[in-house]
């Protein structure tokens, strides 16, 4: 069993590659790289020509709220990975915020077991503390052992300093990364929005960028203590990208991420009181776009992930105070970060895709994200000119709960293939 | 003359023509209100709902005497009487009530933004009779109109506003309308009550009440919203008094006809004392009136059939 791409521009980031190539996959399993002639294959097979095309990596997104189980009426862990499939991402990793909370081995296994017969690879992170109630650690190993690949607090950041080190420093035997939400809860009571002038003027409640910052510092510090593998999800501000890249400076084991609407939108986007603007860390200003762009160029911002939080039509469509935080983001992101980032010249296509593929995939230690002979086959073909127009009610996922919708973007999914089987956009490709 | 709007949520967006507009209308219809018989048929046939979900009192009258008065039919919803107890989302009591034939909602909500929802989501009108901290537009208005009244003009005066600012929705709508009107604007008040970035908006901000009411033509002074108090803004109460409560000593350095005005109600003693409450310098109670006033010429703006009120 044989799946031939054709004269596709090939990048994989992870081994410097960037050529224009055939790619031959042979049992699920990526065999060969180069001038390949499908005419000496044998007839179980399918050549498509992907010339004008780019095939990369798999993309990953170590960031998703997979709503199962408890919330299936947002989201599905089948639905998640279909709108993954269409965003061009063939691994997607879950947070541990369902209900009830993914904090032991049978939760874990439950969303694993689920994950089978998803469209794509589905992983999961184990929460850091008990119920996510931020008061007793969790069975860490136990979960890691079942197959977590990472401990984290996501949506309810672990308040105390103490606790923090202590999931620090214990996962450190595991070696998987601490992967936290920043804010100080304390300063962000009832919060809706980014403290500034928007906000003053729209007179909702501030979230300032200090709430986010001060967790940012505090966790570097504990992490440096614990000498543990620490990863800051989401950054939204100047000021955290530069606590990152000191961090980095000072050789600390620190990776930080950030999602599309944060170098794509201000809190501006807010003046309509539109809730689906409404996400946790907030939008900011431009200066932090600004500030986060660069922190994208130059390394600092290791990881773009999408922070996919699916909620159902009813409980956005409400008064804005009262909506709950998140967008979604598995089918927009790659449109985003071709249209805001390669497109301007923040980042070449080569380094864009290497923090949707090589960085994610270093960060949580997994062996995807590269294409290299013997690799599993987990690849996205790309038409990164392809103008494409944002139609929520189209999109695969249950939710709609997106500020992009009708955005004219540039860059598509064209197929996404996991583990050699096209699970998307078979339609789509041209037979030879 | 009608708005060529379906909506009133702020004073944020709206032009100095339809803020004079407003106001022209609503002295026009002032007269009304002494009449012996206050009674005019200019909006028979119309049906006005006022749907509260915060206490109100002198608002909520306001309208529906305004209402009454052009000869609406009005509803009023509140929290406590309705089907929102029951889990009823807001949009769906909007679409309820505008499927009974509600022309025109009159809307108070916790939210900030509540008003530009509802705006949406209905075709009917929509006044926005306070929002959160956002706007209060009417309260503008009325303010705006006591001052016009009492002074002959907006522009060009110094008109403080002092208290807590950041939670204030009165404070937000009067500081677009003055500064529109061509009024120079000062923002009083602890500095823990300024929202982040005041600085950014059209006025002047003042951390010291005593340099701020400078010679000054009006004071409004802000209710401390005690129910808004929730995280320890200031130390207490007496402190308040003390360093932003309104006085007749403090008076003495503002113009010598000034004019101090309040939304209310007021918690005397905190942020005013009764003797300045009392003054005849004091137009508290032609702030009420004037907002009768105001509602009438809204509603007749946004429903009227075009006829001029005088020969109504």
């Amino acid at each position: 069993m044989w799946l031939l791409l054709k004269n596709g521009r090939i990048i994989d980031p992870s081994q410097g590659l960037d050529k224009v190539a055939d790619l031959l996959i042979m049992d699920g399993k990526v065999s060969k790289i180069g001038k390949v002639n499908a005419k000496k294959l044998d007839n179980n097979g399918v050549a498509y020509d992907v010339s004008g095309l780019v095939v990369t990596p798999g993309l990953i997104d170590m960031h998703v709220h997979l709503r199962e189980p408890g919330q299936e009426h947002k989201e599905t862990i089948e639905t998640a990975a279909l709108a993954a499939a269409a965003g061009g991402f063939t691994t997607i990793v879950g947070m541990p915020n369902t209900l009830p909370a993914i904090d032991n081995r049978a939760m874990v296994e439950y969303v694993l077991n689920k994950g089978m017969s998803a469209a794509v690879n589905v992983l999961t992170t184990g929460a850091a503390t008990k119920a996510n109630e931020g008061k007793e650690m969790a069975e860490i190993g136990d979960m890691v052992n079942a197959g977590a690949v990472a401990v984290s607090d996501d949506a309810f950041p672990v308040q105390s300093a103490d606790l923090m080190r202590m999931v620090m420093e214990y996962s450190r035997m595991f070696d998987v990364p601490v992967v936290v939400h920043c804010e100080d809860k304390s300063m962000t009571h009832d919060a809706v929005m980014n403290e500034g002038i928007v906000c003053s003027i729209l007179g909702l409640r501030p979230w300032p960028r200090q709430a986010e910052e001060i967790m940012i510092a505090r966790n570097i510090m504990l992490a440096e203590l614990a000498k543990c593998k620490l990863h800051i999800q989401h950054i939204t501000t100047a000021a955290g990208v530069e606590l990152v890249r000191s961090a980095k400076a000072k050789g600390l084991n620190v990776t930080a991420e950030t999602c599309p609407q944060y170098f794509s939108l201000t809190d501006e986007a807010l003046n309509e009181y539109d809730s689906n603007a409404k996400c946790c860390p907030p939008l900011r200003t431009q200066a932090d776009v600004d500030a986060i762009k660069q922190g994208l160029a130059d390394g600092t911002i290791d990881v773009i992930a999408t922070d996919h939080a699916p909620h159902a039509i009813e409980e956005k469509e409400v008064e804005i105070p009262y909506a709950p935080f998140g967008m979604i983001g598995l089918e927009t992101a790659l449109p985003l970060v071709i249209t805001n980032l390669v497109k301007p010249g923040v980042l070449s296509l080569a380094d864009a895709i290497a923090k949707l593929t090589e960085a994610p995939a270093k960060a949580l230690g997994l062996k995807s994200g590269r294409l290299t002979e013997g690799s599993i086959a987990d690849i996205t073909v790309i038409d990164p000119e392809a103008s494409v127009k944002v139609n929520a009610s189209q999109m695969k996922s249950m939710a709609r709960n997106t500020p992009f919708d009708g955005a004219e973007l540039i860059g598509k999914t064209v197929a996404t293939i996991v583990g050699g089987t096209v699970v998307y956009g078979a339609d789509s490709l041209n037979t030879i | 003359m009608k708005l060529k709007r379906k909506d009133i949520l702020g004073l944020q967006d709206m032009s100095t023509e339809e803020i004079r507009l407003i106001l022209d209308t609503a002295i026009s219809h002032k007269g009304i209100i002494s009449r012996p018989v206050k009674k005019v048929p200019i909006l028979k046939g119309k049906s006005v709902c006022t749907l509260f979900y915060e206490n109100s009192t002198r608002t909520r009258t306001s309208f529906e005497y305004a209402a009454k008065i052009m000869s609406a039919d009005t509803t009023s919803i509140s929290v406590a009487g309705s089907a929102i107890t029951k889990g009823e989302s807001f949009k769906d009591t909007l679409l309820t009530l505008e499927a009974l034939g509600v022309d025109l909602f009159v809307i108070r909500h916790a939210a900030g933004g509540a008003s530009h929802f509802a705006a949406k989501t209905v075709k009917s009108h929509v006044i926005n009779a306070g929002d959160g901290m956002h706007e209060h537009p009417t309260q503008g208005l009325l303010d705006m109109l006591t001052i016009l009244e009492n002074k002959g003009k907006i522009e060009g005066l110094k008109v403080l506003i002092v208290g807590d600012i950041m939670h204030s929705r009165v404070a937000r709508s009067n500081l677009w309308g003055l500064s529109k009107m061509g009024a120079e604007v000062r923002l009083c008040g602890p500095s823990t009550l300024l929202p982040a970035e005041v600085e950014k908006l059209p006025v002047k901000v003042f951390e010291n009440l005593d340099e701020a009411i400078e010679g000054v033509d009006v004071v409004n002074v802000l209710r401390i919203q005690l129910e808004r108090m929730d995280r320890g803004f200031f130390p207490s109460n007496r402190e308040y008094a003390e360093l932003f409560g309104v006085n007749k000593a403090r008076l003495l350095r503002a113009k010598s006809d000034v004019t101090i005005m309040h939304p209310g109600p007021m918690n005397r003693g905190v942020e005013i004392t009764a003797d300045v409450a009392d003054a005849d310098f004091s137009v508290i109670t032609d702030q009420v009136t004037n907002g009768l006033a105001v509602r009438m010429a809204l509603l007749y703006l946004l429903l009227g059939g075009g006829g001029h009120v005088a020969s109504a």
